[in-house]
């Protein structure tokens, strides 16, 4: 049912092409389709049908995403947007290249996300868990400001090699 | 002008979605007021985002809840039209936000109640749940861990946040009793396959509680047989004044929108 790729008819393939132009509001340097919340795309009798998964529960750029796809394809015809709560979406989804230009952007991506069984449940004592490299001089010596950011999903860190602070997308 | 209330069903089903969802909705209310009071910037940031995932969380339960009910009602009419006996959060959730220590301490019991809920309602028959929950899930085990880095940090700092976070222990304790308290709407979710009576999860809760007070440093209150009752819509005195200011420009401004 869903299709992740470009597909080869051409109707589809534009609007793909349209769709990883729009960029993320509120980390504009990488696109919808990079960050992996656009998780599908079908043609419609009237135009195309867009399957949306949100990131957090209460990110206020849901709204906002919606109304910037529904005007990037309006020429595609009536756009419908589907949001898909299932699965839950995470940082895993981040494309390779998105990853990428995140660092670039300075911050610092999300590890792999690790499954609810692998994960000890360990609330204290955790400092040793925590080696995240600076997004601009690479160095691991680093220490977490706060665990909310600017954005629910992002972390605040400084890096104590160069000085610099920087956000950290968190892993979810 | 005045906006008239609305009344929900008194299915199991809705109501065991509206304790849950009230429960966000309440708290991400107060943890709102904390927005420009917070100690620290990074905290006033903290509090603000946890307050949105609430919320978040709050919306789509309302949503289906409203969905299940079938009056045609939508989440806004559910959060802002209803009258103080039909909100079904656990009395905990309402009270002021109090010091720093107190909604610390609160944020963590709340945080690990619902994550040990979200984690079993993944797999309720309820596929919406389901998903809600896969989704929450993942927020509320930040929510924890962030809450759990303070109490530590309280308890094992200074005299005087050491003194508060026992002092806010101490408030908290007799409302801890409603979180896990059974009755027949839990039972009603248990035969269905909705989700667990909240019952069953007190074991795990005591023993997340007990690793972080055992680290902060902090003494265990003496037990109470006190159990309020705000799931059954019996709320304190400080429901009112909470719902006054959470609905005040719905009731004035019917529709108004942003």
């Amino acid at each position: 049912m869903v299709s992740l790729q470009p597909s080869p008819c051409g109707r589809l393939a534009a609007a793909w092409e349209v769709l990883s132009q729009i960029p993320d509001p509120e980390v504009p340097v990488i696109s919808l389709c990079e960050l992996g919340i656009v998780r599908g795309l079908h043609e419609t009798a009237g135009g195309l049908e867009v399957v949306l998964t949100p990131t957090y529960s209460g990110c206020p750029a849901t709204e906002l995403i919606q109304d910037d796809v529904r005007a990037a394809l309006a020429a595609f015809g009536e756009i419908q947007i589907t949001l898909q709560r299932a699965p839950a979406w995470t940082t895993d989804w981040i494309s390779e290249a998105g990853r990428e230009k995140l660092r670039a952007y300075g911050i610092a991506p999300p590890g792999r996300v690790l499954s609810a069984e692998a994960q000890p449940i360990r609330l204290v004592h955790r400092a040793s868990l925590n080696k995240l490299a600076c997004p601009r001089c690479g160095s691991e010596h680093t220490e977490k400001l706060s665990a909310f950011g600017s954005t629910a999903c992002k972390a605040l860190y400084r890096c104590l090699a160069c000085q610099e602070p920087f956000e950290h997308f968190k892993p979810i | 002008m005045s906006q008239a209330s609305i009344q929900v069903g008194t299915s199991p089903q809705v109501q065991y979605l509206l304790r849950i969802g009230d429960s966000c909705l309440i708290l991400a209310q107060r943890l709102g007021e904390w927005c420009g009071h917070a100690p620290i910037l990074e905290e006033d940031l903290a509090l603000a985002n946890m307050a949105l995932d609430l919320l978040g969380q709050a919306r789509a339960l309302l949503t289906h809840a409203a969905h299940l009910d079938g009056q045609g009602h939508d989440e806004d009419q559910l959060a802002f039209l209803r009258e103080e006996r039909q909100y079904l959060n656990p009395v905990l959730m309402e009270l002021p936000r109090g010091d720093f220590a107190f909604t610390q301490v609160r944020n963590f019991a709340v945080a690990t109640w619902l994550l040990l809920l979200w984690r079993r309602l993944q797999s309720s028959t309820d596929p919406e749940l389901a998903a809600i929950a896969a989704k929450a899930v993942k927020e509320s085990a930040y929510h924890q861990q962030h809450a759990a880095d303070w109490l530590v940090r309280l308890g094992d700092g200074t005299e005087e946040s050491a003194s508060r976070t026992s002092a806010a222990l101490a408030l908290c304790w007799p409302l801890f009793n409603e979180l896990f308290d059974a009755d027949a709407v839990d039972a009603a979710a248990v035969a269905s396959g909705l989700g667990p009576s909240w019952a069953e999860l007190r074991p795990e809760w005591t023993a997340h509680l007990n690793e972080v007070l055992t680290d902060a440093g902090l003494a265990h209150p003496k037990p109470s047989a006190y159990v309020s009752a705000g799931r059954r819509g019996v709320h304190s005195e400080h429901m009112g004044h909470l719902l006054a200011e959470l609905q005040y420009l719905q009731r004035a401004y019917p529709g108004g929108k942003w």
